[in-house]
């Protein structure tokens, strides 16, 4: 029942509820599009800085078919950058504004990233674990309320359950293989557990924003609910490949069909939030770093382009 | 007494490497490109390398027929036993350094594969047939980025026409070819390099010249890697790429 004499808002209360898609061009609350605008750009800076942990492999693979899957795997994620970037620019802010958001520390990035990647295995985690747990909530914001984003989701899914199979693929490789690989695949798998179920952000109860974007349908599922639901998938696999979760506290829950697991160390986490992760301070410089010394090829191109029109 | 076959594997050395070892070079631009949109198109580029190196080393194995794989002929062997021309192992530099390194070795690779495609040895023709188009990208690429650099600002001419000047030394070894070589050119196998290098010389001079850049002055050229002379740079791109073989020997990854 859209009709001529809905206001902006009654329009927006109407698409909200009957899960219709918000698009650019629709009035939507003020608040609606900053919270956007936040978490699309933080999701799109994620895909930029998560380029580091694994370019940092990218020089050092142990075949050229892992190098090449690799690579490969990083490019798609500049891409998903990109979509996202586009995406969100729909709101009203360009890429350069949220670029200098990220720089100057005013956005974040999945805090995941702030983690160094110190052996070969940590390619088999990261893909696992880190693209595990964000395609469970990637695959949950295919549906979230705003188009631009639903749809940048719906391409970016397809890519990432490949690149989570393909970490998969190492871990399984390195735990069957000798004495040495199969410790770093356990070593690997413990340092990145943790902050991996830590990527679905506090506890519900401690989450302040979750109210008002379950509200507006951006989120559709919690916290909590999105991290059961890969603690719950993913058990099995460690198993399956004779790897330890490195939780004492884990087990199955009959009742609730679920796990139970220890608690989290959000202390821990929100100092990383805050900047005192082992690579904060690196990642930033690293990317201001690209920045500056790609500035004046920036300027040439321009130039350039607009000398020849 | 030189077989055909030895020359070929010789041969097969050079090419495979020369992927590689560029191939290489550009994934070091990974994450650090002047944008989003040069950052995957480097890597690309890179990609494309690794697959004509790939293709190469996989052929070389049943050439020599001795149960290697292309990742034996990767991170097994040692500094000395590298064929590429010296210009891919250069340090990457700045981006005009990359791109200018870039065009001068993918302009070459284009005539290069260009020839090759008439090659009466089977394989070699259809890999340069594969590789042409790739490399018709690449040179594409990089020769639109000296003209954007060399016609873009002062500050970037300055930059793009130093870069060419710097690696110019380096582009003689790329026409360089040895007695192994040469049998194999009479032999309609590998192309004619006198003609690649008056081809090159064309395309440079067409480019330089839309960029408004001055073609450095041919003065000492360097050489050596057909006999797997090379800078101190290529140990060290070979310590990263090799340490995982290197230090477990055993393990399969």
């Amino acid at each position: 029942m859209e009709n001529a004499t809905m206001t902006g808002q009654e329009l927006f209360d109407h698409k909200i509820e009957n899960d219709l898609k918000i698009e650019p061009k629709d009035w939507m609350p003020d608040d609606y599009r900053k919270h956007l605008q936040r978490q699309m750009s933080q999701h799109a800076h994620s895909e930029i800085i998560g380029m580091q942990p694994e370019g940092n492999w990218i020089l050092r693979a142990p075949s050229l078919r892992a190098k090449v899957i690799l690579l490969a795997k990083v490019q798609d994620e500049a891409g998903h950058g990109q979509y996202l970037y586009s995406a969100a620019e729909t709101l009203g802010k360009t890429r350069d504004e949220f670029i200098e958001e990220l720089q100057s520390g005013k956005a974040k990035y999945s805090s995941i990233f702030n983690y160094p990647t110190l052996s070969w295995a940590d390619m088999g985690a990261v893909g696992w674990l880190v693209d595990g747990a964000a395609i469970v909530n990637q695959v949950s914001l295919q549906r979230t309320s705003y188009g631009p984003y639903s749809r940048a989701m719906v391409k970016i899914c397809k890519e990432e359950s490949f690149h989570q199979r393909q970490g998969y693929e190492i871990m399984a490789h390195m735990a069957r293989g000798t004495e040495e690989q199969k410790a770093m695949a356990q070593d690997a798998l413990n340092r990145f557990w943790w902050p991996s179920i830590m990527m679905f952000g506090p506890h519900d109860g401690d989450s302040p924003r979750t109210g008002n974007a379950m509200m507006w349908k951006i989120k559709r599922e919690t916290n909590d609910d999105l991290r059961q639901q890969f603690i719950d998938k993913t058990v099995g696999q460690a198993e399956l490949i004779g790897l330890t979760i490195p939780d004492p506290d884990l087990k199955w829950n009959e009742e609730r069909g679920s796990y139970d697991f220890g608690e989290m160390d959000w202390d821990h986490f929100w100092d990383v939030v805050k900047g005192n992760g082992p690579c904060n301070k690196q990642r930033i410089k690293h990317h201001i770093d690209a920045h500056e010394n790609g500035s004046w090829v920036r300027k040439a191109a321009n130039a350039y382009a607009e000398k020849n029109g | 007494m030189m077989t055909q076959n030895e020359n070929l594997i010789h041969f097969l050395f050079r090419l495979g490497d020369n992927s590689l070892i560029l191939g290489q070079r550009l994934a070091e631009w990974c994450s650090k490109g002047p944008t989003l949109e040069e950052d995957v198109a480097l890597t690309n580029i890179s990609l494309d390398n690794f697959g004509q190196a790939r293709m190469i080393f996989s052929h070389l194995a049943e050439v020599e027929n001795n149960r290697k794989t292309e990742d034996d002929y990767a991170f097994r062997r040692n500094e000395r036993e590298f064929y590429n021309a010296l210009i891919v192992e250069r340090p990457i530099g700045h981006f005009g350094d990359t791109i200018a390194r870039s065009f001068l070795f993918d302009a070459f690779q284009y005539h290069f594969y260009k020839e090759l495609t008439k090659s009466n040895n089977e394989f070699l023709a259809a890999l340069a047939a594969k590789s042409l188009k790739e490399v018709q990208y690449h040179v594409r690429h990089s020769g639109e980025w000296v003209v954007r650099l060399g016609d873009g600002t002062e500050e970037s001419k300055e930059k793009i026409q130093k870069s060419i000047n710097d690696l110019w030394e380096y582009t003689g070894d790329m026409f360089t070819t040895d007695a192994k070589i040469d049998a194999l050119t009479n032999d309609g196998i590998a192309p004619d390099y006198n003609l690649i290098k008056e081809n090159w010389v064309k395309t440079v001079e067409e480019v330089l010249y839309r960029a408004t850049l001055k073609k450095p002055e041919d003065s000492y050229m360097q050489n050596g890697s057909l006999e797997g002379r090379h800078s101190e740079f290529l140990g060290h791109l070979l310590g990263d790429m090799q340490y995982l073989q290197r230090a477990y020997p055993n393990a399969e990854w």
